[in-house]
């Protein structure tokens, strides 16, 4: 029965639902826009398994997102998720590879974060690591004020308020901001 | 255990158990150093740098956590991630003698990160070939993670070396105080050494020529010298620790151990 009712499930929708759940530390982006979902499936034992990435190995939000997405995927299941959804266990399963990077976040979700006031983080090729130099590694050096848009701005620390970000001050304006890390 | 570097390759229930101990030594590195560090908080010389040393200890936490619920899974005797870290002894942890070393000032913590870091970074950017995919698949994500932690340690070094008259002692103080304990990172331990033969685990031995050239170059940039000397202390793998560690574990176990299982 456990099967039947699995194979009548719509992943797609289940999908879109954690896909959709606010970030707890960035709400004005979804889960979606971060590029953390990985997927969802039907586990061996019937229970829907969706798979997150994390953005750092140590990122304290990690259990609230998976609660967050648990949340929302049962609530999801309950207003039609597909015909005997009702009674399905939901669990979340954090994997590690492929490893998350900045670039997985979407054209949308760089939108929303500048408007948001954090200065997105320079789009392609760093999906390795940050180049180690003596002296600051020229990459850190051009993320673009949020505010007033001016490209002359500072690194005042590389850590921030949450581990995805580093702290800049602008030039032009005076304001600082939180920019998300190249990673 | 003195294993010969030729073993044969281990059997399939051997070769969990050591993975497992690898799993362990790598995740003690980054959970006793999380703690270290994460005694700075409030108390470091600037609010930015509160932040930073904070977010250092997250990512190290993070690595441990992912580390020590892998080597609970391995040896299948049911110990969580929780159980490792606050119900071993001090004898039972097998961590490099490192990165228990107190805090000392500022300039012997920025030496501490400096040495390890680059270490993690040799590490995790050459254990992302490990044939074991947990391993691997950790290595790529944190790698990119330790980047910043050298970074850090390295724009330290420069602006303590190549800074003031005091800075430049404290700087260099820092690194001779702590170069002793640079050779274990590089020791042929037995557990690495058996698991290198088949690809999960990394030779340490191989990690220190790129690390010395990385250190040197650093060092040089900063007007400072590079220590020397032949004490080599030791037995942080067989869990033999330094005085301080004692109190480090008497501090991070203390509520677990008074309260046990407590969850909030």
């Amino acid at each position: 029965m456990m099967t039947q009712a699995s194979e009548a499930l719509d992943l797609a929708a289940l999908e879109a639902a954690a896909s959709a759940v606010p970030d707890p530390e960035l709400p004005v982006v979804t889960l979606g826009d971060l590029g953390i979902v990985r997927g969802v499936a039907v586990a061996g034992d019937g229970a829907v398994e969706v798979r997150l990435t994390p953005t750092f190995v140590g990122c304290p939000a990690t259990e609230a997102i998976a609660a967050d997405v648990r949340a929302a995927v049962e609530a999801r299941l309950r207003t039609g998720g597909g015909t005997g959804a009702g009674g399905v266990e939901v669990r979340t399963r954090m994997v590690m590879s492929p490893p998350w990077s900045t670039d997985w976040i979407s054209d949308d979700g760089r939108r929303k974060l500048a408007e948001h006031g954090i200065a997105p983080p320079r789009a392609g090729g760093h999906g390795g690591p940050v180049a180690v130099t003596i002296g600051r590694p020229p990459t850190q050096q051009n993320q673009a004020c949020p505010h007033c848009g001016s490209p002359d701005t500072r690194e005042l620390s590389a850590f921030g308020s949450t581990p995805c970000q580093s702290l800049r001050a602008c030039r032009a304006c005076g304001e600082p901001f939180g920019a998300m890390k190249s990673l | 255990m003195n294993a010969p570097v030729n073993t044969p390759a281990p059997a399939d229930g051997e070769l969990k158990e050591l993975v497992a101990q690898y799993a362990l030594q790598l995740g003690d590195d980054a959970l006793i150093l999380s703690q270290r560090l994460s005694e700075w908080c409030a108390h470091s010389p600037e609010l930015e740098e509160d932040v930073a040393l904070a977010n250092l200890a997250l990512d190290l936490l993070g690595q441990a956590r992912t580390l020590l619920t892998y080597a609970g899974t391995l040896e299948g005797r049911g110990r969580s991630e929780d159980d490792l870290a606050y119900l071993r002894t001090e004898r039972e942890f097998r961590n490099v003698l490192l990165v228990e070393q107190p805090n000392g000032d500022f300039a012997v913590t920025i030496a501490r990160q400096l040495y390890f870091a680059t270490y993690q970074h040799e590490l995790y950017s050459a254990l992302v070939e490990s044939t074991d995919p947990e391993l691997a698949g950790l290595a790529a994500k944190a790698v990119k993670e330790v980047a910043y932690h050298r970074d850090h340690a390295v724009q330290w070094t420069l602006r303590l070396g190549d800074g003031t008259e005091e800075s430049h002692r404290r700087m260099q103080d820092g690194l001779d105080a702590l170069w002793p304990f640079t050779a274990e990172l590089f020791a042929a331990d037995t557990v690495a050494l058996a698991l290198a033969e088949t690809g999960v685990a990394v030779d340490p031995r191989t990690l220190r020529p790129a690390w010395e050239a990385s250190v040197a170059a650093v060092l040089e940039a900063a007007t400072l010298t590079m220590p020397t000397g032949a004490w080599q202390p030791g037995g942080g793998r067989a869990g033999e620790h330094t005085e301080g560690f004692g109190f480090l574990l008497g501090e991070m176990q203390a509520l677990h151990r008074q309260f046990p299982g407590a969850k909030w």
